[in-house]
């Protein structure tokens, strides 16, 4: 309980301690501070913008695998092997759709959470599996959109791999702490 | 990319009709371009916030003093970056709140990182070694709390929320570390298409004039973008 609140008074002043920081190093080193913001901020939009085409193309091709059934058919396909690791099945979902979706999968989550219960093996391995990983394909969409790079090369393979890793360790320790 | 993105949206086409769900496949082009657009508008204040912030910290020598305190272990994940470069500094800091789960400040950070090393890449339009190392470190997503999954736990009425910390601490470390090592492992096998190089010194290269254009920055990134 204590680690959690020392976290969350970190998470809570990091922020402003961040801010005030470089403020005041700005400040003291004598950078003209207003000037040098409005400089910097001016490319947000032109950031932004930039990113739209590589959004576009990523999320409207996630949408449509999502809208087509195909997730919950792979889900279906591979129940039988997962179900005998002890994996239940109302959790199925939520590792198909981490690395596609993130408000899908605390969607799915949430989902679970409540028809499952606070006390149900599924809510506490969903929820483990949800804080431990990122959205793979909208990371690489907004990151590499802002610079224009389309050869990915072995990114997009690291960070799949890397979910798989995610999701079964979850499984794995969910099983031994649980 | 080209036959993920190809494959992904044949194959729902292809499913969705055999799951008798070819209207919902449609619909779903219309409000996943709109939420795409939704995403990058919502996206600009704080981007345009972060980015000023971060210019202050560029100019200020922040950046720098936090790319020197981490250079023992930044030396190693991104060799082919200079130790003192900017990008470093933005790397550390894209880190930390990722891990403190300031996702509205980390992504511009991120992105910051991205276009400095972009500056040293060779292939404008291919990632870098260190580009994928940063994006290794982003999409295992490696966080201190997860906020958001204890807000819901909490809203369901979970006792005790903060018994999931502990192991998602462990997965999401687990996970950080094996992606890095897996990013270096590939790094290994696929080598940057070194036949480029010679290219870019020549000021007149044989693939057209968008090459040289391409050169500089963010600013020609922009004008290019119609032709892609």
């Amino acid at each position: 309980m204590s680690f959690q609140s020392i976290l969350n008074i970190i998470s809570l002043w990091a922020l402003p301690f961040i801010i005030v920081l470089i403020l005041t190093t700005g400040m003291v080193k004598k950078v003209p501070v207003y000037e040098v913001f409005t400089e910097g901020a001016k490319d947000g939009f032109k950031v932004a913008v930039n990113i739209i085409p590589y959004l576009v193309a990523i999320i409207v091709a996630i949408s449509m695998l999502r809208a087509s059934g195909a997730i919950e058919m792979l889900a279906n396909a591979m129940s039988s092997i997962l179900i005998r690791l002890n994996i239940p099945a109302d959790v199925l979902p939520v590792i198909f759709v981490r690395p596609l979706s993130g408000s899908a999968a605390l969607g799915l989550f949430s989902d679970i959470a409540t028809t499952a219960g606070p006390t149900a093996y599924s809510t506490k391995l969903a929820a483990v599996m949800v804080g431990s990983s990122e959205t793979t394909f909208y990371v690489l969409a907004v990151y590499f959109g802002a610079v224009g790079i389309t050869k990915f090369r072995y990114a997009l393979w690291v960070g799949l791999l890397a979910d798989i890793i995610a999701a079964i360790m979850s499984i794995i320790v969910c099983g031994w702490v649980f | 990319m080209n036959y993920i993105f190809y494959g992904l949206i044949v194959l729902s086409i292809i499913i969705g009709a055999i799951n008798g769900k070819l209207p919902d496949v449609v619909n779903s082009i219309l409000i996943g371009a709109g939420k795409s657009v939704q995403i990058a508008l919502s996206l600009i204040g704080i981007m345009a916030f972060w980015l000023g912030i971060m210019k202050i910290a560029e100019k200020s020598g922040v950046v720098e003093f936090i790319a020197k305190i981490i250079k023992p272990i930044t030396k190693r994940l991104f060799n082919e970056i200079p130790p003192e470069d900017p990008a470093i500094g933005n790397i550390a800091m894209n880190f930390s709140a990722n891990a403190l789960g300031l996702t509205n400040a980390a992504t511009p950070i991120g992105i910051m990182a991205m276009q400095d090393l972009q500056k040293h890449n060779v292939n404008k339009k291919t990632a870098s070694n260190a580009m994928c190392m940063l994006l290794a470190m982003n999409t295992a997503g490696f966080q201190l709390i997860p906020a958001t999954v204890i807000a819901v736990l909490v809203g369901i009425g979970y006792k005790n929320p903060t018994e999931i910390i502990a192991p998602t601490l462990f997965v999401t470390s687990f996970t950080f570390v094996s992606a890095v090592i897996l990013a270096k492992i590939f790094q290994r096998f696929s080598p940057v298409q070194t036949a480029e190089l010679p290219l870019t010194p020549n000021p007149s290269p044989p693939r057209g004039e968008g090459e040289t254009r391409n050169a500089n920055s963010l600013f020609t990134k922009q004008e290019q973008g119609g032709e892609q």
